[in-house]
């Protein structure tokens, strides 16, 4: 390359158009695929589907969730991959109402007023931080493979939860805590569970998308080896990545036990395979480095919206696990195809 | 002559029985190319190490623009202008050139949002633009996956990441090694930019046609010391290889 004509493009080079980074977006084709979803489902049932209420259910029913597949998103484009995060979501929620109904009189909450749900909600943080610790500290400092640190603490939170219960759950639930975060709505009609996750969602997206912990998120799963000689704490950097997606799944604890007034000891075993889905579905490499927050969005509502469109048009819902999975490794199949076709160059 | 940029005097490092330095000297000067050849295993990488920061030396003196010092690591280097790019150029390959380019110095936002690490984009694409188009490093867009683009460009991209942060001296080991001949020619392009802008380049090649003509001196090195010094244009292949393999001996040690 000579000097003149690369002092031509050299001063000012230009971003490629709105349009060309449109069409190389993962996320670009995966909206398109819940959009057409959406479509399909109006057809089909145009007076059951595109409805309020419906709307309503599907981010409720999704929001917990969400929460769970933000901080994965975080901890996949690391290249890592948390399993523990539907246990520690009931660790959680069990430490939480364990410390609610102990700061109460009688041992049960269910009239508990603020200052016990917000101990609760401390509690549920601090509970869902300890297992980011555990998973962050082995996964970064001992350079134990994350697939089985947090498949260890997959088990590991779960027992640990099912032994404060006494194997069994907890169901004395503050009615103040459900009445406001379970079922309760704000600016006529939007699920405050709904508001809540929203929320935790933009700050994450902020996080990833624009600050310097996010591009080292970036940095970390797209070269380690890249990242430590820029003078990076990629050891520290993990650590934080893991903690980020404890506290995450601690808060996630906490709306569950909102919304379910029952800590759930069966009910999350998959959740961590739905979140690895989202976010995976979502346009997140699972190689690391790639990915986005609102493909992780779009990756939540798929196997929703499937699940409750075959409901309204009477199709047996077991047709959503089948259709999920295909998405899913056609997901994987194009991220890799995308991989080798620039390895190629 | 103005003093040297950077020096090292009679370095030794031993690794436990293993002597890979035994008195090793050296030295560059703002504005030049020096070329550090040897023989596999003559202590090149060692003597490159002691002076960016990555080892202590067991015993001896290094210089920095005229006076005593030591670097205590890479990053206490790389603070004082000294960036060595490394033979396997690790980049990030999913981020795109300007991301690389401010890898680990980020600019910030002005204010509350930059206090809380919020990254101005904007800010640093421009100037990433500017100091590709110094360097000579043809890109023809700034956002897209280094990963992306062509080997070369890569090439480019990666070399420039160190040297553009490199105001004193840039340790340069093989960056030519993995490269095609159209590559090559880039890199040792960027390599002419920087010394012309008056940076010391150390460059560490086993490619003696390309040490000949990028380089203004030839220092090598063998069985862990200096063993000759050549002005580049003065010297021929036989030199070079003879001082290599020890048929040619200039100064004792």
């Amino acid at each position: 390359m000579t000097a003149a004509t690369s002092v031509e493009n050299g001063g000012q080079l230009k971003r490629r158009s709105l349009g060309a980074r449109l069409v190389t977006a993962n996320t670009f084709w995966i909206a398109l695929v819940l959009v057409a979803l959406i479509i399909v489902f109006s057809a089909l049932a145009p007076n059951a589907f595109p409805t309020v209420f419906n709307f309503q259910r599907l981010a409720i029913e999704t929001a917990v969730l969400l929460v769970l597949a933000v901080g994965m998103t975080f901890v996949i484009i690391t290249g890592g991959i948390d399993l523990s995060v539907g246990s520690v979501l009931i660790f959680a929620g069990m430490v939480s109402a364990k410390t609610m109904n102990a700061l109460s009189e009688n041992g049960s909450a269910i009239d508990a007023g603020w200052g016990v749900i917000i101990a609760g909600l401390v509690a549920a943080v601090l509970g869902g931080l300890v297992w980011g610790f555990v998973n962050g500290f082995l996964i970064a400092h001992a350079k134990v493979p994350p697939l089985i640190v947090t498949l260890g603490s997959f088990g590991a939170a779960l027992g640990a939860a099912s032994l404060l219960g006494d194997g069994s759950d907890i169901r004395t639930i503050p009615t103040t805590l459900k009445r406001a975060l379970g079922s309760g709505t704000s600016f006529g009609g939007i699920p405050n569970l709904v508001i809540t996750a929203a929320v935790i969602t933009l700050i994450a997206a902020w996080l990833l998308h624009t600050t310097r912990f996010g591009r080292y998120t970036f940095a970390v799963g797209s070269s380690q080896e890249a990242a430590r000689r820029a003078g990076i704490g990629v050891t520290a950097h993990l650590l934080k990545v893991y903690l980020l997606a404890g506290l995450l799944a601690g808060a996630a604890g906490f709306m569950s036990l909102a919304y379910y007034s029952t800590t759930g000891i069966a009910a999350h075993s998959t959740d961590n395979l739905n979140a690895i889905a989202a976010v995976v579905m979502g346009g997140t490499s699972l190689f690391g480095g790639v990915g986005t927050m609102l493909g992780t969005v779009i990756g939540v509502f798929i196997p929703a919206v499937l699940k409750k469109g075959f409901n309204i048009v009477h199709v047996q819902d077991y047709w959503q696990m089948i259709a999920v999975g295909a998405v899913l490794v056609a997901a994987v199949w194009f991220d890799q195809q995308r991989r080798r076709a620039r390895d190629r160059l | 002559m103005t003093a040297p940029a950077l020096e090292a005097v009679d370095l030794t490092k031993t690794y436990g029985s293993v002597e890979a330095l035994r008195g090793a000297s050296f030295s560059v000067h703002p504005g030049e190319v020096v070329a550090l050849i040897g023989d596999n295993g003559a202590g090149k990488s060692t003597l490159v190490k002691c002076m960016a920061g990555a080892e202590q030396p067991t015993s001896g003196t290094i210089r920095f623009e005229g006076a005593e010092t030591r670097f205590d690591s890479p990053t206490d280097a790389r603070r004082r202008g000294i960036e060595t790019v490394y033979q396997d150029l690790a980049v990030a390959p999913e981020l795109d050139p300007a991301a690389n380019l401010f890898l680990g110095r980020e600019i910030r936002r002005p204010g509350v949002l930059g206090a809380l690490g919020m990254l101005d984009k904007k800010a640093m694409r421009r100037r990433a633009a500017e100091e590709f188009g110094r360097l000579g490093v043809a890109l023809q867009s700034i956002d897209v996956p280094i990963g992306s683009l062509s080997g070369g460009q890569r090439q480019s991209v990666a070399v420039a990441r160190s040297v553009v942060w490199a105001s004193k001296v840039v340790f340069m080991d093989e960056p030519t090694a993995a490269l095609g001949v159209v590559q090559r020619e880039r890199v040792l392009d960027v390599i002419r930019r920087v010394r012309d802008e008056g940076v010391a380049v150390v460059l560490i090649s086993h490619n003696m046609p390309e040490v000949l003509s990028v380089s203004d001196r030839v220092e090598v090195l063998r069985l862990g010391r200096r063993v000759a010094r050549f002005t580049a244009k003065d010297a021929t292949l036989e030199d070079l290889v003879g001082a290599m393999t020890g048929a040619l001996h200039q100064e004792e040690a």
